[in-house]
């Protein structure tokens, strides 16, 4: 039985305390050696705990409450961003957000969930679950950059479409569905990277382009761990080996040919060093959206036509 | 206090006479609970003749209620359902499989076929319940794409009849891709400009509903099918209240919006001539 995030990164927590601690103390050549050796201590105690996560434990990192969202990448890679609201049929959906900013000199279309941290904030995020209404926001910002010829990126982190009453009412299945068309063959690059969880439906709604990217400790999945566990285990306790059957890590992903690459996380995750981790994206953002510039588009979208008609494992007989 | 004791013997029910009713020759209606004559629900195209109930019938009666003079032909059925993920709950994926293939499921939770309605070519594509609750997994990902590829290289209409309980969670995220590549290719026979006609019968849920079930030029259903994204279960346990009557089901969904209309068994060829009829290409 795979242990909980809090059990394991308990010594880390500890380490860092006590690190805190000493830095508080009067500087003296004994504190800094003390510090030197805790911090070197602390770096191969993150190591070996993040070196052997288990899926259950990558699926809390994912869910880490102090992970970045998408609002954070975004302030830090276009400072100068404008949000901009609505699908200008029903109402505005918190838990997408998106607009328009620049990026090391260049427009970009940046669209992403958007989770809360504090209880208030959670529930006008709707715990980053759209309803239809956010997916018909993102397309018509897409349809915008399309217009404009703006790249877009997206950034995915939801536990799925938000299941009620009203979703339901207004086509959430239509709002995502149309989402997967249009994105298919929409005449701009599209960057995804996934953050945090990528959960099902509601989370390919925005995740199809060109280079689809999973953060080193982000899990993307049919359903969730504890979903497949009460359907198929008939029990939501079971959801540990529900998320190693199901291949929901980065790595398991990249094998099975269902990403194009995993974005470096810091040691001990994102939420370690949110700083280390904006740099890496904006240093993977930036390559990529190098090489899809180079290429032309009627050559971009077949290639993205390609890459998802590859997608599937099935036997050719006779 | 004689008048406490029983005189006469007690009434005894009269013996009840054993009615044996052959196996196989009726049926109960899941609708209204009549006893229906299985013959007549047979010539009803299995629909209770009583209240209307559509009962779910195999992809082989259908594409015959379809096709000109119940004639087609079957495609892709050398594709084969894999277990890339050693996929393993209480059963594993690979025993199920293999007990499908025991049963002679060999279309795996799809039937695709090419015919003529009308006189004209059609690819129709039919999903079967039976199959893993008709999920969708590699398999039906791969032959739905293969049918409409294939009407939009010979410039036919293509028709869907969705019956699934969503993505197969057995094959993980492979099956949530097959949502992607399914929408991808119908949006290339968008761009051909031919038309898609998506059929929904009960029940179309999950992943199937939020793809291509949902991206008709026109979206039809059976009555009082059941249709959503989210299945009634798990929004109940979601929100905590009690469901609206007859919520997520057809009628709901053509009062909301979602569909152009619901059309019964006995209808639905005339009809899919006559949509198919008016979007004909013209040049």
């Amino acid at each position: 039985m795979s242990k909980d995030l809090s059990t394991i990164e308990a010594p880390i927590i500890e380490l860092k305390t006590k690190l805190e601690g000493l830095k508080a103390q009067p500087p003296s050549s004994k504190r800094d050696r003390e510090i030197e050796k805790q911090s070197q201590k602390l770096a191969k105690l993150q190591k070996d705990i993040y070196k052997n996560l288990t899926e259950w434990q990558i699926c809390q990192v994912a869910r880490h409450p102090k992970r970045p969202y998408t609002r954070d990448y975004i302030q830090y890679l276009c400072p100068d961003f404008e949000e901009l609201h609505g699908d200008r049929r029903f109402a505005d959906d918190a838990a997408i957000m998106g607009g328009f900013g620049t990026f090391n000199g260049e427009v970009v279309c940046l669209i992403g969930h958007q989770k809360g941290r504090d209880i208030k904030q959670k529930l006008h995020r709707n715990f980053g679950m759209p309803r239809p209404e956010g997916y018909r926001k993102a397309l018509r910002l897409m349809k915008l950059a399309e217009k404009f010829n703006r790249p877009v990126v997206c950034f995915i982190d939801t536990p799925g479409a938000y299941p009620g009453i009203d979703a339901e009412e207004r086509g959430q299945a239509e709002a995502i569905a149309l989402n997967l068309k249009e994105m298919a063959v929409l005449r701009v690059p599209i960057l995804v990277y996934v953050i945090g969880e990528g959960g099902s439906g509601g989370a390919l709604a925005i995740g199809v382009g060109d280079h689809i990217s999973l953060l080193q400790n982000s899990i993307y999945s049919v359903i969730s761990p504890e979903g497949c566990a009460s359907i198929l285990w008939k029990d939501a306790e079971q959801a540990p080996k529900a998320a190693e059957a199901l291949n929901l890590t980065a790595e398991k992903l990249k094998k099975l040919d269902l990403i194009d690459s995993i974005c470096e996380e810091p040691l001990g995750g994102a939420h370690a060093d949110p700083p280390l981790m904006m740099r890496h994206l904006a240093e993977h953002l930036q390559s990529q959206l190098d090489d899809l510039r180079k290429r032309d588009i009627d050559q971009l979208l077949d290639q993205r036509y390609r890459k998802f008609r590859n997608m599937g494992k099935y036997a050719q007989v006779g | 206090m004689s008048w406490f004791i029983k005189k006469s013997s007690p009434i005894k029910p009269a013996k009840q006479k054993k009615v044996t009713i052959p196996e196989g020759l009726w049926d109960k209606c899941l609708g209204c609970k009549e006893i229906i004559y299985r013959q007549e629900l047979k010539r009803n195209n299995n629909v209770c003749p009583k209240c209307d109930y559509h009962f779910r019938v195999s992809p082989e009666e259908r594409l015959q209620l379809l096709f000109d003079q119940e004639a087609f032909e079957l495609l892709f059925d050398d594709v084969q359902p894999l277990d890339p993920l050693s996929f393993k709950a209480v059963k594993t994926y690979k025993d199920q499989l293999k007990k499908l293939a025991d049963l002679k499921k060999v279309h795996e939770a799809v039937w695709v076929a090419k015919g003529k309605l009308d006189g004209r070519p059609v690819v129709i594509s039919v999903m079967d319940f039976s199959f893993l609750g008709g999920s969708m997994g590699s398999v039906v990902g791969e032959k739905l794409t293969r049918g409409i590829e294939l009407a939009t290289e010979e410039g036919c209409p293509v028709v869907i009849f969705s019956c699934s309980g969503g993505a197969r969670m057995m094959e993980g995220a492979i099956s949530l891709m097959q949502m992607a590549k399914i929408s991808a290719a119908l949006a290339r026979l968008a761009q051909k400009r031919l038309p898609f006609v998506s059929v929904l019968t009960d029940p179309t849920t999950g992943g199937v509903t939020a793809s291509y079930a949902m991206l008709g030029d026109i979206n039809i259903a059976e009555p009082k099918a059941l249709i959503g994204f989210a299945g009634p279960r798990v929004i109940q346990q979601t929100i905590r209240q009690e469901l609206p009557p007859g919520f997520q089901r057809s009628e709901f969904l053509l009062e909301h919006g979602m569909l152009d209309a619901i059309v019964t068994r006995g209808e639905l060829r005339e009809k899919l001539i006559k949509y198919l009829h008016f979007f004909r290409f013209q040049a």
